[in-house]
């Protein structure tokens, strides 16, 4: 890992800032991509003059981000802006890599041996990727939510307590149960689990299970929550309740949401990025990719010619 | 259908045959006879010291008891061959009665004493009596003896403790199991301490944080390849590394727990590693995905839901151990060890070199015993993996 890690930094920093400057006019005319959108976001060079607009709605700011999987380029230059407080839906056909990118928020795909990112993405203006951020305080930061409900084999209460038992953010019985209380309630389960919480998690159905693991994620008091395909194992009453669960949360945290359910991203999200092979398409408001999309390939899918 | 028949018969044939040679090696032969306790034998002095009392000449009483028992025995022949009939031990038994209780001495007091080996073969059916008495290792005037005994209540099969608490011994009456299941515990005791704590930290390791690659294979090859290992090579080691490097003591469980942990840890590491591979990738997502550091993934969750898995490959790795016998051979636990081993240094023996080694006497009433020995064995083996059962369905969480 180690290794891994000293390697990814050593690339990281042949292409550092005055590179990725030069790199970025260069992006610009990519045909499919917004310029409206790239010139509202807060940009991470120094040199830039948008340095002087406050760090707006952006929470993260992805700049050039490739990422291989061994030999195979799985993202090709994503740059993109993650509003503040808004629902981001990444879309696309299924191996377009939003799950990759996504993972990349995070540094989940760390994890994975074979993996390799290139490019920038920025935190509230930090490089997650930076040798002083450790991964896992910046898992702590940043919540996820899997596509398979995946509750630990333990009680609901230990389920919720885990997270911030590591992180050291409650000692007390009392702290503990009201972290639990008040994570249940904002994930919409405590009136269905508030008489269970010694039960194992796993009893429960898999729209509770989701939404056990959402609250899990609430407790660790993340500023932000990675959605991958949060509905695609549940039911459309279960997905109803996450997706009004996802509308509430919006207030207190910035959520990015994959999805392969168009109608979903139409719903619950503010902003929409379609992802195709691996590349970013475009990037715009909800209603504008639905009704308007700019780019051919974007049309094709949301009108259901492909994907 | 036919092939588990066939195997199933074969396991009967031998379970069977092993069960009826040694199910009269848990009974022995007890004499009655009515000792005086006599003062002037004892405790002539009538200090009634501690050490007056453990270096008195027992074998005397039991000698005078005999001759009060069949009062016409004159020849000296007769009367050697009068007090073979008990065992030596016989002579012990009492000495730990006067110990226990000094009181004794001066009373009469009947006694059920242990029968000489070949007496014991005789009354359990298992030598001829009519065979030509040069062929017998029991004489005529003994077998008469005996049945004189028998008819006057004398006589009696009683539990065989001996062969549960004592050592080894020359005379088969007097042998038991008792140091080589004490010796077998000892060792047993050093392999687990050694190969589960290192089995499964190798196990952690190669499945959570080595980097796959080449040198991860190589070592996987050669943990699949010492797995396959002739168990006598490690011994050969054993003797060439810990007694001829190191020095430690020869006949020592130490040294044999460390041999048979070398043996045992592949088995461990291959059981751990696919038990812990058996655990769910999104687990590890979810606690990672928490802010849990690649350990607190490993220790709260990889491990407690592996650790089913995990115990079952160790108690079968161990009761692999509690079988072995070769590599035990060649680093000196094959002596004839009388006393229980009290530490892991003092000289022992394992059960199934136990066995070994009574299968090699010449006195018949050893097979009894090494088939006895064999059930034993056999007895906690299936206890072992019964407890392995259990610890797995105690330990496995459904989802």
């Amino acid at each position: 890992m180690a290794w891994r890690s000293l390697f990814s930094r050593l690339q990281r920093s042949s292409g550092s800032s005055p590179a990725e400057e030069k790199k970025l006019p260069a992006s610009t005319p990519t045909p499919s991509f917004d310029a409206s959108q790239r010139t509202h976001a807060s940009s991470p060079k120094p040199s830039s003059p948008n340095l002087t607009t406050p760090p707006t709605t952006a929470k993260f700011v992805a700049r050039d981000v490739s990422v291989f999987y061994g030999a195979k380029r799985a993202l090709n230059k994503i740059s993109l802006n993650i509003g503040r407080n808004e629902v981001t839906a990444l879309i696309g056909p299924s191996g377009c890599g939003k799950s990759t990118f996504l993972r990349c928020l995070n540094r989940m795909n760390d994890t994975i041996d074979i993996c390799r990112m290139e490019g920038l993405i920025q935190l509230d203006g930090e490089n997650i990727y930076d040798r002083a951020i450790d991964a896992v305080q910046l898992r702590a930061r940043v919540g996820m939510v899997f596509q398979k409900p995946n509750p630990f084999p333990k009680s609901i209460y230990d389920n919720i307590v885990y997270g911030p038992r590591i992180h050291g953010m409650a000692h007390h019985r009392e702290d503990l149960d009201r972290i639990v209380e008040d994570s249940l309630a904002r994930a919409g389960l405590w009136a269905e689990v508030k008489d269970r919480l010694r039960e194992p998690g796993t009893g429960l159905s898999g729209g509770q299970q989701q939404r056990l693991c959402i609250a899990r994620a609430i407790a660790v008091q993340p500023e932000v929550i990675l959605m991958d395909e949060p509905c695609s194992a549940l039911d459309p009453i279960a997905t109803a309740h996450i997706e009004e669960l996802i509308d509430e949360l919006r207030e207190n945290y910035t959520i990015v949401v994959v999805t392969h359910n168009m109608q979903q991203a139409a719903r619950v999200s503010q902003k929409t990025a379609f992802f195709h092979l691996g590349e970013m398409v475009e990037c715009r408001d909800t209603g504008e990719i639905f009704t308007n999309p700019r780019d051919e390939r974007t049309l094709g899918y949301v009108t259901g010619r492909y994907g | 259908m036919a092939a588990i028949g066939l195997a199933l018969s074969m396991l009967v044939l031998l379970l069977g045959s092993i069960a009826i040679k040694g199910y009269s090696g848990f009974w022995e032969t007890q004499i009655k006879l009515d000792i005086v306790f006599d003062a002037a034998i004892i405790d002539p002095t009538g200090t009634r010291a501690p050490e007056t009392l453990r270096q008195a000449d027992y074998q005397a009483l039991v000698r005078k008891a005999l001759q009060t028992r069949f009062p016409g025995v004159s020849t000296r022949e007769h009367k050697r061959q009068l007090i073979e009939m008990i065992s030596t031990s016989g002579a012990d038994a009492l000495r730990h009665a006067v110990r226990a209780d000094s009181s004794l001495i001066g009373k009469r007091e009947a006694f059920w004493l242990a029968a000489r080996s070949d007496i014991d073969q005789l009354a359990k059916g298992k030598q001829s009596r009519t065979a030509p008495e040069a062929d017998r290792r029991v004489s005529d005037q003994q077998i008469a003896w005996l049945d004189q005994l028998n008819n006057d209540g004398a006589l009696r099969q009683a539990f065989n403790v001996t062969l549960f608490v004592s050592g080894d011994s020359r005379e088969p009456e007097q042998a038991g199991i008792g140091g080589g299941i004490i010796g077998s515990m000892l060792t047993l005791i050093i392999t687990l301490a050694l190969a589960l704590p290192i089995g499964i930290a190798a196990a952690v390791y190669l499945e959570e944080f080595a980097k796959k690659g080449r040198f991860t294979n190589l070592i996987e090859v050669n943990i699949n390849n010492l797995a396959a290992v002739p168990s006598i090579v490690f011994g050969l080691l054993g003797l060439a590394v810990f007694l001829d490097v190191f020095g430690m003591p020869r006949s020592a469980p130490l040294v044999g727990g460390v041999v048979l942990a070398l043996m045992t840890l592949p088995t461990i590491i291959i059981a751990a590693r696919s038990a812990i591979k058996a655990t769910p990738p999104s687990i590890r997502e979810a606690a990672l995905g928490l802010g849990a550091s690649p350990l607190q993934v490993v220790t709260h969750h990889v491990l407690p839901l592996s650790l089913p898995g995990i115990l079952t490959g160790a108690i079968i790795g161990m009761s692999r151990a509690l079988g072995e016998t070769a590599p035990l051979l060649l680093i000196g636990m094959v002596a004839f060890v009388v006393d229980i081993p009290k530490s892991v240094f003092d000289p022992a023996t394992v059960m199934p070199v136990q066995i070994f080694m009574w299968s090699r006497s010449a006195e018949s009433a050893f097979v009894e015993r090494t088939s006895a020995a064999i059930l034993i064995l056999l007895a906690l083996l299936v206890a072992m993996n019964g407890l392995a059962v259990v610890l797995r369905r105690k330990f496995e969480r459904r989802w």
